[in-house]
Formats: C-alpha cells, structure tokens, sequence
C-alpha cells in the first residue's frame, strides 16, 4: 500500500508542471541567439574621436546600427516598421546619429554612444518621391548648422539639436524636385538645384537661417533629363540627357545657370547609353559605359576628358579628403579568387596611395559596396580601411592587407528553411570525446548539485557552464541519438544556403546560388530532393534549391541540388520556364528522389528530375494529381488536374498541360482573400481517434487535401484604424482541395485581418482582430469526421459491421462536423507555428510569434473547443482546463527568453529522434533556435538530473545498511550474553 | 555630453509632473496644417521604479507600436512618444518592453473635436484620463531556483527513498517490540515450517 501511495506520489509530482520553463542558468545551453543586421545601404564612421571607433549603417532590413569597427559587433541597433525604410543616415554635431525615413517624412536623432532616440520629427510630405537628407559637417559642437531634408515636394531645414523645424519650402506647385544641396562652409546661403519636370534646372539661393530665397535662376534643358546625377564640386553637377548619350554640366556659381553638353560619343568610341554612377568624386565622375567604367575628369569650364577606364567589375567608394586638399578614393576589382583594394588620389589616378590583394571566398560573390575611412598612423601617413558589401550581403571590414571582420549579413534575410541530418559517425572514425576520470566526473556532478541547491559561487557557476557546454558534446558534426543535432539549412534572399549547427548555431558550409542566364537569381524555395534512407543510403542527402533571375513571377527560373553532407552543388541548371508554384509529390525513385512539379505562368506544369524512370512512375499515377491555384487579386480558387503532354516544338516530354477542374468564387464586393493555408505535408498524426470523458469516440478527419481560406470585406483589408465594425467581417472556409467543396463555413461579423493561422492535424487556429471588443481574438476550428462516428459500438467491431476497412476516397462526399471556440489574446501576432515531434504521440503547443519579436508556447489544452466554465470531475481529470474569456500569457513559457528575434518573419519547427522533444527555428533580421519539450522529457532524464544526489543517496543507504548490521550485530551478541 | 542630455530630461520628467494638464493639453493638438483628417498622438511611457526588477529598464529598448505594426515609433528620454499622420477613427497602441506586460490601448481620435484623443486600456477596461501608460506586470522570463531547503530535497524521489529507509530501520525494530512474545514466537515458528523466506512467497500475485 506504501508503495501504492508513494509511486501515486512520485507520479503526481512529475506530471503536476507541464508549462515550459527555463531556470536562469539554464538559458544558452539547448538554444542559441544571432543578431544580425541586414545589407548595409550606407555607412557613416565615426573615428575622429579618440575612444571608440565605430560605423553607423542602415540597411535594407530597415535598421540603423552603431558597429565596433575593432570587432564588428554592435554597440545598438534600432529595428524600424517595415513601412519605414531609411532614406539617409548622418551624424550631426558629433553626437547625434540622423536617418530619415518613409519617404523623407521621418527625421529622428539617436544618441551617438548608446542609441536611444533623442528626438523625432515628422515632417511634411505631399507626394512620393525621391529623398534627400543633408547633414551639415562640422565638428563644432556650439553652432548649430540646420540639416536640410527634400522629400515629397517640401525642402525643410531642422535644428540638430531638438528636431525642431526652422523653416520649410513649399515646391509642390512648381513640381520643383531637389537634386543637390550644397552648403559652402562658412556660408549663410545654401545652393539649391533641382529639375523641374526633368526638362528645367532651377538653383535656388536660401537664407539657410530663415529659409527666405534670396535668389532665384532657372533655364530650359531642351533634351530633358534622365534624373541621374553627380555633383563633382561645390559648383558643378553632372548630368545625363533623357536618351542618356549626352553629358550635361551645370555650372552654378554665384547662382548663375550654364550648360555644357559633351556626348558620350565624343569621349568613347561606338558608345551605347552611358550610366553615371553614384561613388562621388572630387571633380570627377564615374561613367558606366560598354560594360566598362570610365573616370571623366572636369575641367575647370565643364570640359570633360577620359582620364581613366576599368573592367566592368569595379566598386567604388566616394572620395574623401586626404592630407594637402587631395581627395582619395578606393576601388574594389576582382581577379579569380582574389579581390585587389586599391587606393588612389582623385587628382593623380596614377598615384596609388594603397594596393593590397586579399584572398576572398568564392562564395560570397562579387564586390557590391566600398566605403572608404582613412586614419592617421603613427608615422602621420595615412592608413586607410574598406568597409564592404558582397553580393551575398555579407559585410566585411579590410585594414592592411587582411579581413580584420566579417559578418554574414544574409542570414537577416532568411526566406525558405529546411532542416537535414548530419552524417552518421563511423566505425573506426573516432570522433574527438574527452573522457572524463571518475574524480573529474563525481567533481561535475557535485558542483551541478551545488549549483541545483543555490550553494555554488559565481567561480562555480561560470565551471558549471562550461562543463554542460563540454560534456553536451552537442557540437560535433555526427548524428546522434536523439536526434538533437541537425543541420537548419537557410535559403537567403541573394540567393546564398547556409547550413547551420543546432548545437551552437554556427555556419557549416555556405553555397551561393549561380546562374548562366542571369548575375544574381534570387533564393525563393527549398525542397527535400534527396533524402535516402531505404535503398540509396550510401548516397548524401541532397536539397533543391530553387530560384530566380529577377523579381517578377514569369523571370525564368534556377534549380540547384546542393549535397546536404558537403555543402557541394551536384548540379544546377536554368530551367527555361518560369516558376510559379512547385509541388512536392509523394513519389520517389529507386534512388529516393523526390518527384517534384514545377507549375509555370503559362498553365504547364514540369516534371523534375527529367528521367524516364521518373515519367514511368509519374504516367502511372497521372491521373490521380490534383493541385489548386489562389488567385488573390480575383478572388478566385482553381483546382486543376493534369491533362496531356505538352505539344509545340520547345516542348519536351517532361512537360504537361493542365485544365482547370473547379473553381471556388469568392464575390469581389464582398469578399477579399487575405490569407490561405495548408497542413504541412509532412506531418505525422499518432491516433485518428479521440476519446472523450463519456467514454465517446470523435474520429478526426484528418486530410492532406484540406486548404484553409480567410477573407474580409474589402473595406477591412486595410489597417486597424481604418474601418469600423459595421463594415468589416471576416470568413474562414475550408475547402477540399481535390473537389473543391467547402467543407465548413465560419463567419466572425465585426472583425479584421490580419489573420495569422495554423494548420495542423485536424484543427486550424487562427488569430485576428475583433473590432467590436477592440481586442484580438484567436479562434480553434476542429473537425471530425462524421461517417465514421457510428464505428464506436463494441458490438459492431466485433461482428464486422464498421466501414473502419472501407478504402476512404477523396472524391467521396465526407460528413464532417466541426468544433470551434473564440479566446482573447491581448498581442499583436507576426506568426504562428505548431510543434511536432517524430511519431505524434507528445502533446502540441502553438508557437506564437508576438509583435515584441518574442515567441511565446501555447499548451494546445488552452485552445480546445471542448473547454468548459465548469468542467466535470472527468473532464478534470482528462486535462481539460476551465474557459477562460482570454489565452493566459505566462512569462516563463517564452521559449524566446530574455531574447528577441527582431523583425521576426517565421518559425519553422522539425522533430527529433526523441518523442518528446522538437527543434525550434525563428528566423528575421535575428536568428534564434531552440529545443523545446512540450510535455516534458519524459523519455530521457533531463540535464538537469542530478547523478549526484542519485550516487549519495546509494552510499547512504549502502552505509545505513552496513550501519545497522553491525549494530543488530552487536545488539544480538548483548541479548546472547544477557 | 551625457550630463548635458541628463539636464534636459530631467528637466522635462519634472515639468510634467508639475504640469501634466499641460501634457496632456499638448497630446489633443492635431497638427496645425497639411491633410484636414490626420492627427498626432502623443502619449508617454511610465515604468514605476517599484516595478523595476534587476536590469533597469531602458528606455532605448522600448519599441511603441500603432496598430500591429503599421507605424513603429521609440521613446524619447523623457519617455514620450507621438505618432504621427493618424487618421481620425479607433487606434490600438502597444508596448514592447522586455521585461514588462503592457495592456494594449484602445485610442480614439475623434474628427469631430479636432483629433481629441480618448485611451482605454483592452486588458482592464480602464479608461484613461491621460496617455500615461504604465506596465500591469513586470514579468520574469526564468523559473525562480528555490532556495535550498531541507524540504525539497526530502520531497525528490531519492530523499523520499531515504525516508523509507529510515523509517524501516528504525521504526520496524519500534513496532516489533510491542508485539506480544508469544506472537512473536508463533509467528517465528511459523516460518520456520515455511523455511527459508524465498522472493516470490512475499509477492502477493504469488500467495
């Protein structure tokens, strides 16, 4: 009976937590946090002062950053809306760091030192246009020279010190579009110039102290402008025509207007259209021209000459003030593997200040920015450093010959991830572990226990760290036997993959996507190609990688199959369609190949990988292939079958047409599609069968073919504000996706979009905005399948009377009924993800991205439509929780701790090996991984299992028994005696 | 520089308590020109300092944001913050600070009162008569490590195993002492005929 009770106890104890939890000490062992920045658009350094030296960037991930320059890493960073892309960035008064945003509406200043906003000012702007942020250089601090803002038709100049605006100009009615502001040193009088209608320059002259025009001149271009320009002194700007063949410069001194027109023609023979790049240069501008770069010098009266000519592949950093009034410039070429910086004086291109070649990997691809900051050595020469963007967006600082840092920028743009297994580690093939002597372990064990107990010091703290991260063994690059470490293969946008270890997040291998049709394909997909383990296990996993020449949908497509093991590509190719839509199939060949099609832009679909065993199996199975197609704009859902093989004389066999098999219309007054989601084809469902508290079965229904649809009325697509609840509504389908019947309708009055959802096994939850409350609802659908309700008498089993045999058809009608409950949720989500673990069997949690970037595990027990006010006893029993009208949001089950994935995008989750436990992979401008057990480990002992206490314990009784021997010993022999 | 950015802030943090009628006069004016409907809001981000647990909070870390992200704005020093080009209509404010829970705000602008601003805080229907937003909870990211005591590590398995143990050796021979001899004596002559003890015989599937 004892033993009943405290094995009850034991039990009682172990399942009483069930929330995720992390104790402090805890935090960085199972999970690992990345910051990242984006690709950097421009560059400002900081290293005049003495102290510390560093760079302020702002990239096209919306961010502006202080950089160390000694390491590369970050001082602050500020993650902008994503509707706030930054137009320019400066540093005013050596201490304020200023971007403008939105289109030139937004100026802030930042703190130099530790990055919190010192003010912010939105300013005027009418009409979308191109922007312009002038930030006066000075280093005096007591005179507060204005910076002066173009954007949307108004010119503004604001005070650096408070923000506040001291005048502004109203061009909107003239369509007057500043092109260059120009603030001699030492002026009162800033020089305005602009294009009007690209046909006129107009140069105004501003008081800048009261913003009153003092002078005003403009004269008619009679050719036009193209808009690209070049300012090469304080006086003149560079201009190109609207057929971009001739050359124009504007003089403007003293505000006096003059055109000179040289034709590119005249400077380079058989020209084509020339292209004035942006690097500035002191007297001297920058032309593309016949895929090659020429140096245009200015003459003193605008006359132009051809001083030097590089290869295409040239980057450029603007110039910069050396000692004696020269201006240098730096200069970035490539030449097979390595990449020569050469520094030159803008005056004397022959006299090159520095020349270093620097061994650069072949996968970052080419040089795409140079900034340039010199300093001054010991010796008063000058040293010079180059800051620069790759085309994988990596970022890299070189000084004296050498990469001093770098950073894989890529990874903040993440847009496909997919996991894989690492190599089995071999016999023979002994894999570096330390083993640890008796004393050394015992040693471990009871500092852990010291720690476990509070008693251990900060020196103890840090051993036990260490030991964790050392004994975990969690960063060799074999597999093991839970299934913990693994590789998260990350698709970028430049088109780069990069396989990344779960144990501490680093990068394995990198591979950047090539193309003989276009420069630079974009990453848009990753697949599993490849993934052998039946017949072909001698063969290396292997992953499709598709993308993109070109932003558009119809810009011909890039497959590449890149080897899991080695990172090596196996073979890529332009394939000469587009690619809209590829579909996985549930085929694979003798050498466990996946069979994908490729749907293109014009209604064909291809077959991949092009083999004939490949067709066989794909002709066998032809008819039995069905796939849908959302058309957002129409509102319109179209399942499609396949029908024939291509014909037409580019056509090959591995090409099929298709013909449209239903189409589900929503009413475009009504109705707009906002969002559309789809179980994960890969996940496993344990039990198809539910049983309830009364003994009752519910059978899910659970489908591979089920799409799940959101739409609003077309007055509450917009944003929050905007609508109001009569006008809005909101409506969930579930459609079949083989017939095109909509299984299930749900219509939720007064309420928005966003709508952010998950789809997994037979349950849909999904998250929005309720108008009415003013809150944000998350709603569970679950659906059942009727048909097969009636199975659950013992009678009807035993006599063979259940249709449980029966094959089950898509095309068959399903009965199904469908369960659903409403919850408040006080956040705003960016994403939502579910857990899933190998066989199905653990218990699910929602991963809910919140608007903080943080990701918060929901039990799925909260969002149970079967969840009461009062549950019965049974109901308790079988874990069934009170209704509550909101989700709880309990601190310690942030799986994202005390970090944030910043400009968080998507969580991708993968199982383990182990039942319980489950990857977790955020990825946004930050990277973030973890391990999560939603129902606990309870088929491994946790790290936190003290062997310890274990070992004590077995001594203790050990010597208890021996103990009390020796005294009933000697009790018997004193009764023997008595 | 830092004492000179301190001055001001502190500077502002102690005009508004003097005045906080004045602040919140200054958070109903809408932007004097530009469109007839788009409105400023300003409002201010108060952490008490009882609520401050460990790090202290910053306020560069602090993000606002209007209607799940479509404007993103930071605090100031002073802790204020202001959206700007608001159209007239029902708003939802949030704060993300690590470490605090803010309740989303409900704020009306209103186009009749020229862009008079109403706030209600969603999680406890708390209007508010100024836009003054404080945390409802700090929240703590880590389970709290218990302090050692005698208990929890009498409650774990192995500290349950001892007890038994103990109790055994020492209680047992307690109890077998107030047997009655004679009890004792047949009982022991009973397993005696029985002879030797085997396992399965104290399994009770076996008896």
């Amino acid at each position: 009976m004892a033993i009943r009770v405290f094995l009850v106890l034991v039990l009682f104890l172990s399942s009483a937590i069930v929330s995720f939890s992390l104790y402090e000490d805890q935090a960085g062992l199972a999970d690992w946090h990345q910051r990242y920045i984006g690709k950097v658009k421009h560059a400002v350094f900081h290293t005049q002062k003495t102290g510390r030296k560093r760079v302020i960037v702002s990239t096209e991930e919306n961010v502006v950053a202080s950089l160390d320059l000694r390491h590369g890493e970050i001082f602050w960073r500020h993650v902008l809306g994503t509707k706030d892309a930054i137009d320019g960035v400066g540093i005013a008064l050596g201490k304020y760091v200023i971007t403008l945003s939105s289109e030139g509406s937004t100026l802030r200043a930042w703190n130099l030192p530790d990055g919190q906003m010192v003010w912010e000012t939105a300013l005027h702007s009418a009409h979308h246009s191109k922007s312009l942020l002038s930030v006066p250089i000075n280093l005096k601090v007591d005179k507060d020279y204005p910076i002066t803002v173009f954007g949307g038709g108004y010119l503004h100049a604001v005070s650096a010190l408070d923000g506040e605006v001291l005048w502004e100009k109203d061009f909107t009615a003239e369509g007057f579009e500043v092109q260059r502001v120009l603030q001699p040193l030492g002026s009162t009088v800033i020089y305005v110039l602009g294009f009007v209608n690209l046909s006129e320059a107009v140069v105004y002259q501003i008081d800048s102290k009261i913003g009153e025009v003092v002078a005003q001149k403009s004269m008619v271009f009679p050719g036009g402008f193209s808009g690209e320009i070049s300012s090469v002194s304080s006086d003149k700007v560079v201009v190109l025509d609207s057929k971009k063949s001739i050359l124009v410069t504007i003089g403007f001194i003293d505000g006096d207007i003059s055109f000179q027109k040289t034709p590119v023609s005249d400077l380079v023979e058989n020209s084509g259209n020339a292209e004035i790049l942006s690097p500035l240069l002191s007297n001297m501008l920058a032309v593309k021209v016949n895929k090659r770069t020429i140096f245009v010098k200015v003459g003193g009266e605008g006359k132009l000459e051809v001083v030097d000519s590089l290869s295409d592949e040239t980057a450029m950093s603007d110039s910069l003030p050396v000692a004696d009034d020269q201006e240098a410039f730096a200069s970035v070429h490539h030449e097979g593997s390595k990449i020569h910086l050469m520094v030159k004086l803008v005056n004397e291109l022959d006299n090159v200040l520095l020349r270093e070649t620097i061994q650069m990997d072949q996968h970052r691809g080419r040089v795409h920015k140079v900034f340039m900051n010199n300093y001054v050595r010991t010796d008063r020469s000058n040293g010079f450093r180059a800051l620069i963007v790759m085309e994988d967006h990596s970022l890299l600082l070189l000084q004296q010959g050498a990469i001093v840092w770098s950073r894989e920028e890529g990874l903040a743009s993440v847009t496909d991830v997919t996991t894989a297994e690492l190599p089995v580690e071999k016999d023979g093939v002994s894999v570096a572990k330390v083993e640890h002597t008796l004393f050394e372990w015992l040693k471990g064990h009871v500092l852990k226990l010291k720690g476990s107990l509070l008693l251990a010091s900060p020196e103890d703290v840090v051993a036990i760290q260490e030991l964790r991260v050392k004994s975990s063994g969690k960063n060799k690059l074999t597999r093991d036997h839970n299934g913990f470490r693994k590789l998260i293969l990350a698709l970028t946008r430049a088109g780069k993959l990069f396989a990344l270890h779960t144990g501490d997040g680093r990068i394995v291998w990198s591979m950047l996507l090539k193309s003989q049709a276009c420069e630079r394909p974009n990453g848009i997909s990753l697949y599993q190609w490849q993934v052998p383990h039946h017949h072909a296990m001698d063969k290396n996993p292997s992953v499709l990688v598709v993308g993109r020449c070109g932003s558009d949908s119809s810009a011909p497509g890039v497959l590449s199959f890149v080897d899991v093991y080695t990172g090596k590509e196996i073979t890529s190719s332009d394939i000469g369609h587009s690619v809209v839509q590829v579909l996985p199939l549930p085929f694979t060949d003798s050498t466990e190949q996946r069979l994908h099609l490729i749907a293109d832009t014009v209604g064909h679909v291809h077959l991949y990988p092009k083999t004939s065993e490949a067709l066989s199996i794909f002709q066998r199975e032809f008819q039995n292939i069905y796939w849908y197609t959302v058309g957002a704009d129409d509102g319109i859902i179209r399942g499609h079958v396949m029908k024939s093989s291509c014909s037409g004389e580019t056509a090959d066999e591995y090409c099929f047409t298709t013909r449209e098999l239903w189409t589900v219309v929503f009413p475009s007054e009504s109705e707009k599609i906002i969002s559309t989601l789809t179980r994960k084809p890969n996940e496993v469902v344990h039990t198809q069968a539910k049983v309830n508290t009364d003994q009752d079965l519910l059978y899910k229904y659970v489908s591979r073919n089920l799409l799940f649809v959101a739409t609003v009325s077309p007055k509450g697509a917009g944003e929050i504000g905007s609508v109001t609840p009569e006008e809005s509504s909101l409506v969930v389908y579930l459609i079949d996706t083989i017939t095109g019947r909509i299984l299930h309708r749900l219509s939720h009055q007064g309420c928005q979009g966003p709508v952010h959802a998950v789809f997994s096994e037979n349950w849909v939850v999904y998250h929005y905005f309720n108008l009415r409350a003013h809150k944000y609802e998350v709603t569970v659908v679950e659906i059942y399948d009727q048909s097969r309700a009636e199975n659950k008498n013992v009678w009807k089993l035993i006599l063979g009377k259940h249709n449980l045999t029966a094959p089950i058809t898509s095309y068959s009608r399903p009965e199904v009924f469908t369960k659903s409950q409403s919850y408040f949720f006080a956040q705003s989500v960016k994403t939502i993800a579910v857990t899933s673990t190998a066989k199905g069997i653990t218990s699910k949690q929602l991963l809910i991205g919140t608007i903080g970037d943080q990701i918060l595990a929901l039990d799925k027990r909260f969002v149970d439509p079967r969840r009461t006010l009062n549950p019965s006893q049974a109901e308790k029993e079988e874990g069934i929780i009170p209704l509550t009208d909101s989700l709880p949001i309990i601190p310690q089950s942030y799986v994202t701790h005390s970090h944030r994935v910043e400009g968080l995008k998507g969580i991708v989750t993968a199982p383990s090996k182990l039942e319980s436990t489950t990857h977790v992979f955020a990825y946004g401008v930050d990277l973030f991984y973890t391990r999560l057990a939603p129902s606990k480990t309870y088929d491994s002992l946790t790290d936190d299992f003290s062997y310890a206490l274990l070992l004590i314990t077995i001594v203790a009784l050990v010597a208890a028994i021996y103990i009390t021997w020796a005294l009933s010993e000697k009790k018997e022999l004193s009764e023997k005696w008595r | 520089m830092a004492p000179i950015l301190r001055s001001t802030s502190l500077l502002a943090f102690f005009v508004c308590h003097i005045s906080l009628f004045f602040c919140f006069f200054a958070s109903n004016l809408p932007i004097s020109s530009g469109s007839e409907d788009s409105y400023t809001i300003t409002g201010r981000v108060r952490i008490p300092a009882s609520t401050v647990i460990g790090h202290a909070a910053k306020f560069s870390n602090i993000k606002v944001v209007l209607n799940g992200g479509q404007n993103v704005t930071f605090l100031r020093p002073d802790g204020y913050f202001t959206f700007h080009k608001v159209p007239a209509g029902t708003h939802l404010i949030e704060v993300n600070a690590m470490g605090y829970f803010f309740s989303p705000v409900r704020v009306d602008v209103s186009a009749r009162h020229h862009g008079k601003v109403q706030a209600t805080l969603t999680e406890t229907r708390r209007s508010l008569t100024e836009l003054v937003l404080e945390p409802l909870r700090a929240e703590q990211y880590y389970e709290m490590r218990e302090p050692f005591n005698v208990m929890a590590i009498a409650k774990s398995p192995m500290g349950l195993m001892v007890g038994f143990m103990v109790v055994v050796v020492f209680l047992m021979p307690k109890l077998m002492e107030n047997i009655d001899p004679e009890e004792m004596k047949s009982a022991q002559e009973q397993m005696r005929s029985q002879g030797v003890p085997s396992l399965s015989s104290l399994l009770p599937a076996s008896r």
